[in-house]
């Protein structure tokens, strides 16, 4: 299986068998994240933030730093050139010049593929507008592996912004790629994006909810995501969905003992500060297992790897 | 003599655009380029009798042949149109319009968020994913055009 030099663009752009070899490959580097290695050594990262990012870029520098190789990159498109009105596909041809990778986040819909095709060097989606953000879906994938033993079999509920959310956009995909049972629980101005349950509905079987209760009792895991306020174009959208949904403990008296809850953080209100001491929540080992997936997709696309 | 001919000159050489859906002329001549800085001859039939379609539009250019590429785009809008190739009064070639399977510039992505919409130096691609219902699929953001978002850019 080849990886070396590989952009990661769009969850789509793998096949079953990838996704498996690199979620083993995560897990052969559970050691290396705690300890830290040289094995990237004199490798460079470039990460370019035109969107704010707290976790998914430090997630990344940190990776590259256990690996021993340097990061280097901007947090927001207040830097000079990009201020002054360059394009993205000019930046993307300047900074290939100063290093091996690059992840990028933008607020475009397709501008990781863009700049993919600019780039000498591979490229990282990191967010691309409201539509993917696959490495995320994979350290999902990667947190449920490690959670439940398997991703085959299992119920998985994803909820909240199905629309503007990017998370369960690639995670959706992901998904639709394994013997899974999916229900979206979303508010209806919220449902999933029509091309995702297009494609998903063709692979899997999907079930559309609009109340959480309907389906927890059947759930293995549930995906909680933010309202993402910032995609929407009327803000008065925003005021007729913010606050309908929220996991409290009361929520919770129907689900199974062994439920896992996932959310990609940030959470605004969707789950309730209790639940975090219950068994179900898996939210921030998430954070954790990021750091493990995302090492091993620097190696294997670096060569470090094979 | 058919009703048809009677109706629209015939050309010497050149294309004629046939079974065109009825009221999609204009827009047809917009998809090849031909506007009002055309020199050559343009016939325009509009809601002329069919036998197979009721009623149908037909365009018949003079001293232009349509390369390939050109025609099938017209199967964005009129998947049964015909076309024919005149040389000297005479039909030399006649073939059907039919949809290539990536489609390039002639239509824009009406995905307002998609980086292609932007000042990017790239080209609006699409996948045709499905002829009838026609979708679309851009190459950019994924986002799927269907017939009601691709005929209203015309």
């Amino acid at each position: 299986m080849q990886f070396k030099g590989r952009d990661i663009v769009s969850i789509k752009d793998f096949s079953r068998e990838e996704i498996d070899y690199i979620l083993k490959t995560a897990a052969s580097m559970e050691q290396i994240a705690k300890q830290g290695s040289d094995m990237l050594h004199g490798k460079i990262l470039a990460t370019l933030f035109f969107e704010p990012s707290t976790r998914t870029r430090l997630s990344f520098e940190s990776a590259m730093n256990k690996l021993g190789g340097t990061a280097i990159g901007f947090a927001e498109p207040k830097v000079a050139a990009i201020k002054k009105g360059e394009n993205l596909a000019d930046t993307i041809r300047v900074v290939e010049n100063y290093a091996d990778v690059m992840v990028l986040r933008h607020p475009l819909e397709g501008a990781a593929r863009l700049a993919a095709e600019f780039a000498k060097v591979p490229v990282i989606n990191a967010g691309s507008g409201a539509e993917e953000h696959p490495t995320q879906a994979l350290l999902d994938l990667y947190t449920i592996l490690k959670e439940k033993g398997t991703i085959d079999g299992l119920n998985i509920t994803l909820m909240g912004d199905l629309r503007y959310g990017r998370t369960v956009h690639s995670l959706a995909y992901a998904l639709s790629l394994y013997n899974v049972k999916l229900f979206l629980v979303s508010p209806e101005l919220l449902r999933m994006r029509r091309e995702v349950s297009d494609a998903i509905k063709q692979k899997i079987t999907v079930v559309e909810a609009s109340a959480v209760e309907d389906v927890l009792a059947e759930t293995d895991v549930l995906y909680v995501t933010r309202i993402q306020e910032e995609r929407f174009p009327d803000p008065t959208e925003y005021t007729k969905v913010s606050g309908t949904y929220k996991i409290d403990l009361k929520t919770l008296k129907d689900a199974k003992e062994d439920m896992i809850i996932m959310h990609p953080l940030p959470r605004v209100d969707e789950i309730d500060h209790e639940v975090d001491n219950t068994p179900h929540a898996r939210y921030f080992q998430q954070v954790w297992n990021g750091i493990v997936t995302r090492t091993a997709l620097l190696a294997l696309i670096l060569g470090a790897k094979k | 003599m058919s009703e048809t001919t009677l109706r629209v000159s015939k050309i010497r050489d050149g294309t004629v655009i046939d079974h065109i859906t009825a009221g999609h002329a204009l827009e047809v001549l917009k998809i090849l380029g031909i506007t009002d800085h055309v020199k050559s001859v343009v016939t325009v039939g509009m809601n002329v009798p069919s036998k197979t379609l009721g009623l149908k539009d037909m365009v018949k250019i003079e001293g232009r042949e349509l390369k390939s590429e050109e025609v099938d785009r017209i199967a964005l809008l009129s998947p049964h149109a015909s076309i024919n190739i005149i040389r000297n009064y005479n039909v030399v070639d006649k073939q059907l319009v039919r949809l290539p399977k990536v489609i390039r510039e002639t239509v824009k992505c009406a995905n307002p968020m998609c980086v292609s919409n932007s000042k990017e130096p790239v080209k609006s691609t699409f996948y045709v994913d499905n002829e009838e219902p026609l979708r679309l699929r851009c190459h950019y953001c994924g986002y799927i055009m269907e017939k009601q978002d691709i005929h209203k850019q015309f």
